[in-house]
């Protein structure tokens, strides 16, 4: 049968454009994989307690298909909410090992990001990049539920884009 | 501010276990500061606030670091009498000091809304009176003066234990109280005798009686805390002493309720608060030790809440605690070098 | 025969359970649990010694970071601290804004405590019913102060901010709403006989246990002991409202869940009195000096938080900064039982007992 894309009538068209996508399979994946987030519930201190607030009703995160699983062999994202402590350091790396690639990490909070209003602490870890890659830092303390939304659909962007253009931050 | 200076004016004059200054600076300030209410006195205090400040051989030498804040109103005193009068005239029912010898209820000395009568010249006075710090001279004065009271105190009290002392000092205090009516309108100057100080007295007495002669080296009463009784005991008779603080009958001390490390420069404490839940009472005691070899008796076989209070005190600070069941650091990781609460703790890696 | 061997379990510090970052190596004989230690320290940030370099003022905010899930009461007990030894004065309109929040952090906490502990033992749906109720308050909070967590609201000598027009109006449709939903969340788990089975008689320690283990809070109370330090040592301006103080029998879990969930009630009742007596107008802030200097010596202040006895304790050398400042926490004194509970109980009883003492390991770890 033969196909003759110049002559084809509206409705065929709008057929075609309700049934026919183009694109790369990396791009399908990075889609996929962007609307199915299953963060790790690695809350440390009061960013926990905004991440559970997140999961809330109120600014509910199961609509962004963001479901908290407890083990991270099952987690795609890890969102470290809190203060890194230099006893609790070494722990955050093994849990990212663990984790299943592809991967990402989301830094909540000023403590995840660079040490937080604690920096001039003894025994915190200025910042989960000195240990872990990190994709998203959502600054705040702690941030707002919907910042946290807002910086997950900004790793959501990211996994899209990096899918896209076949960028990556890491490479294991 | 004001408040402020009238409470330091308030409890410079008691709550302290001596006698003579307080006596001595009787005839001295004439309008001076029973511990108690009467805002017509709150001005009446300020200008005698010097003469208890300058007689003060108070324990605590540093408050005279925090009386020039309080004296800097002293060159107005002039003035300050020819306003006394206007207080009366403004009654100021809420305004009652908050550290009185009888603990009150917080919630009872509430400060009502501007005082309307009195408020164009307290204000001004305090204003006034802020903006005139004291010069090198006077301080100076102050201090030899406070240096002066405290070795006259220490020699009446001698080389025995405070407690003694603080009784005879306390029962001359109470007759010197008793002759100023409870609190009143400042007509007398030696405050009125902490309700605690017998208490305080009892309880050095059955230390000394049942744990060791010398087993208390001091005894006080916290004036900031509700005239909370403090007692610093010996190391050596700690243990037998906190059996006896909670096992006696009269102390009863079955509550446990905070345990603190404290790195002064030249020694480190311990500091425990004590409970009696059926009485109410609390109690400060205070362990002493050195700051090369710290360690202090542990008293987990008495209250088993010292447990990971002391661990967190020997992670922290240093101290060990000799018969701790598992004294190890709790806070910090296993290989951790050094302890951080001290005053010399140098971080090994302060970029990280 | 058969042979067995110890297992030794790491209840490790990521742990959906744990409320926190709270590692406990358990050894097991089968299911029943031979000795527990719990390791603690993986949220230790220095605030005490990070407190010796700043002054007051500036330490608040670290206060609302160590306990985070009851921000203002710990607030309270270091602004109380320095109140009490300057002497200073606190206007009417601050300590009724004060007992307010603290009330509402109360039920906020309990809330939580609420949700996470049926959570955990495995009714999913009042987490959300909790939360969604904290989330009101929440807001609250942020037309009052701006925050929804960690608030900084409290100064020494009063409060920052005042409550803006038609706060307290929206507070008190809050009150009688919750009352509704305290008793709708009863009906739903209160009766509920696995709820109760999982619950009663687990857990359980005498009055003399816990004294000795300087247990408070609902901790204390559960077992018969009624100490309230809002009853006991009045602060702020408790002593002028009309509140009962629930205290349990056995001890058991059960009764904690009982003492906290009816404390809640008492709480929206202080609540209803305080907002009935709000003074209309007055200043929120007392007569306090620019540079915050207490005179040298020490005081220890405490107040009753959602988990039990908080106490600050304060050694001034007569700086703006504190010489020592000490926070007593009570996750931390609290923690101390869990291994003398645990022991001789079924593996299935960890989380259950866990979770009623109603820890925060902010504070543990401070």
């Amino acid at each position: 049968m033969e196909l003759d894309l110049a002559n084809i009538t509206l409705e065929e068209r709008r057929e075609l454009e309700r049934n026919v996508i183009l694109g790369t399979v990396e791009q399908l994946k990075g889609w996929v994989r962007s609307n199915s987030l299953w963060p790790l519930t690695f809350g440390l201190a009061c960013c926990a307690i905004e991440m559970m607030a997140a999961g809330a009703p109120h600014y509910d995160l199961d609509r962004f298909g963001v479901m908290f699983r407890a083990s991270p062999r099952q987690a795609d994202v890890m969102i470290v909410s809190g203060t890194v402590t230099k006893k609790m350091a070494p722990l955050v790396r093994q849990l990212y090992e663990q984790m299943p690639e592809p991967k990402w990490v989301i830094a909540m909070g000023s403590c995840a990001t660079a040490g937080g209003p604690y920096v001039r602490s003894y025994s915190v870890v200025k910042g989960v990049d000195q240990i872990v890659p990190v994709d998203v830092y959502i600054p705040g303390c702690p941030p707002n539920p919907a910042a946290l939304i807002y910086g997950i659909n900004k790793l959501q962007e990211k996994i899209r884009y990096e899918a896209k253009t076949g960028k990556r931050v890491t490479d294991g | 501010m004001s408040e402020e200076q009238k409470q330091n004016g308030a409890r410079s004059g008691e709550g302290e276990a001596q006698a003579e200054a307080p006596a001595a600076a009787a005839p001295q300030a004439p309008e001076s500061a029973p511990a108690t209410e009467s805002a017509s006195r709150a001005d009446g205090a300020k200008p005698a606030d010097e003469q208890p400040k300058a007689v003060q051989e108070s324990a605590e030498t540093p408050r005279q670091a925090a009386q020039p804040q309080a004296a800097d109103e002293s060159p107005q005193a002039p003035p300050q009498p020819a306003e006394a009068p206007q207080q009366p005239a403004a009654p100021q029912p809420g305004v009652e000091p908050k550290h009185t010898a009888t603990p009150q209820p917080a919630g009872e000395t509430q400060q009502s809304a501007p005082q309307p009568a009195a408020g164009p010249s307290q204000p001004a006075a305090t204003a006034a009176g802020e903006k005139r710090p004291l010069t090198d001279e006077e301080k100076e004065a102050r201090r030899q003066a406070a240096l002066a009271a405290r070795a006259a105190k220490l020699a009446a009290q001698g080389g025995a234990a405070a407690g003694a002392a603080a009784g005879a000092a306390a029962g001359a205090r109470a007759a010197a109280g008793g002759a100023a009516a409870a609190g009143g309108e400042g007509t007398q100057e030696p405050p009125k005798p902490s309700p605690n100080q017998p208490k305080l007295d009892r309880a050095v007495q059955l230390l000394k009686e049942l744990v060791a002669e010398d087993a208390v080296e001091e005894a006080t009463l916290n004036p900031f805390n509700d005239d909370m009784p403090t007692l610093v005991i010996r190391g050596e008779h700690w243990l037998k002493a906190a059996q006896t603080l909670r096992d006696h009958p009269e102390f009863g001390f079955r509550y446990l309720r905070n345990v603190a490390g404290v790195d002064h420069e030249t020694h480190m404490e311990v500091v425990y608060h004590l409970l009696n839940m059926d009485s109410g009472d609390t109690y400060c005691v205070k362990v002493r030790t050195n700051r090369d070899n710290p360690s202090v008796p542990s008293v987990v076989s008495v209250w088993a809440t010292a447990n990971w209070q002391e661990r967190e005190i020997y992670d922290l600070l240093g101290i060990v605690f000799p018969g701790h069941p598992d004294l190890r650091r709790i806070l910090l990781p296993d290989d951790w070098v050094g302890h951080p609460l001290r005053k010399d703790y140098v971080p090994l890696d302060p970029e990280v | 025969m058969i042979r067995t061997e110890e297992l030794l379990l790491n209840v490790g510090p990521q742990h959906p359970s744990t409320h926190g970052v709270l590692r406990l190596i358990v050894k097991l004989d089968g299911e029943i649990i031979t000795h527990v230690e719990p390791v603690i320290g993986y949220l230790h940030r220095g605030t005490e010694k990070l407190a010796e370099s700043l002054n007051y003022t500036q330490i608040i905010p670290y206060t609302d970071r160590m306990d985070y899930v009851s921000a203002m009461t710990n607030n309270y007990v270091l602004c109380y601290a320095v109140e009490k030894m300057m002497g200073i004065e606190v206007p009417e309109r601050a300590q009724f804004l004060r007992l307010i929040v603290m009330e509402l952090q109360r039920i906020a906490s309990h809330l939580v405590w609420w949700g996470t502990y049926l959570l955990d033992i495995g009714a999913l749906s009042p987490f959300l019913f909790a939360f969604n109720d904290r989330e009101r308050i929440l807001q609250l909070f942020n037309e009052l102060c701006g925050a929804r967590l960690t608030y900084n609201y409290m100064r020494v000598g009063g409060v920052k901010w005042d409550a803006p027009e038609g706060w307290i109006d929206k507070v008190k449709a809050f009150v009688k709403d919750m009352k509704g939903r305290l008793d709708e969340y009863h009906n739903l788990v209160s009766g509920n006989e696995i709820f109760l089975a999982r619950v009663k008689g687990i857990g359980a320690y005498d009055a003399e246990t816990a004294i000795q283990y300087g247990l408070s809070g609902a901790n204390l109370r559960c077992t018969g002991v009624k100490w309230d330090l809002r009853k006991n040592e009045p602060y702020c301006i408790y002593d002028r409202f009309d509140f009962d103080i629930p205290v349990g029998k056995n001890g058991d879990c059960y009764d904690r869940y009982y003492v906290r969930t009816e404390e809640i009630r008492q709480s929206l009742r202080i609540l209803e009195q305080a907002l009935e007596q709000f003074p209309p107008e007055g200043e929120t802030m007392g007569k306090v000096p620019r540079a915050i200097r207490p005179p040298a010596g020490e005081v220890y202040v405490r107040i009753e938080s959602p988990r039990g006895e908080i106490g600050c304790y304060i050694v001034s050398k007569g700086k703006a900064e504190p010489y020592r400042i000490k926070f007593r926490r009570p996750s931390f004194v609290n923690l101390q039982i869990l291994p003398k509970l645990l022991v001789g109980e079924s593996m299935t009883n960890l989380v259950t007992i866990l979770g009623g003492i109603d820890i925060v390991l902010g504070e543990v770890d401070c």
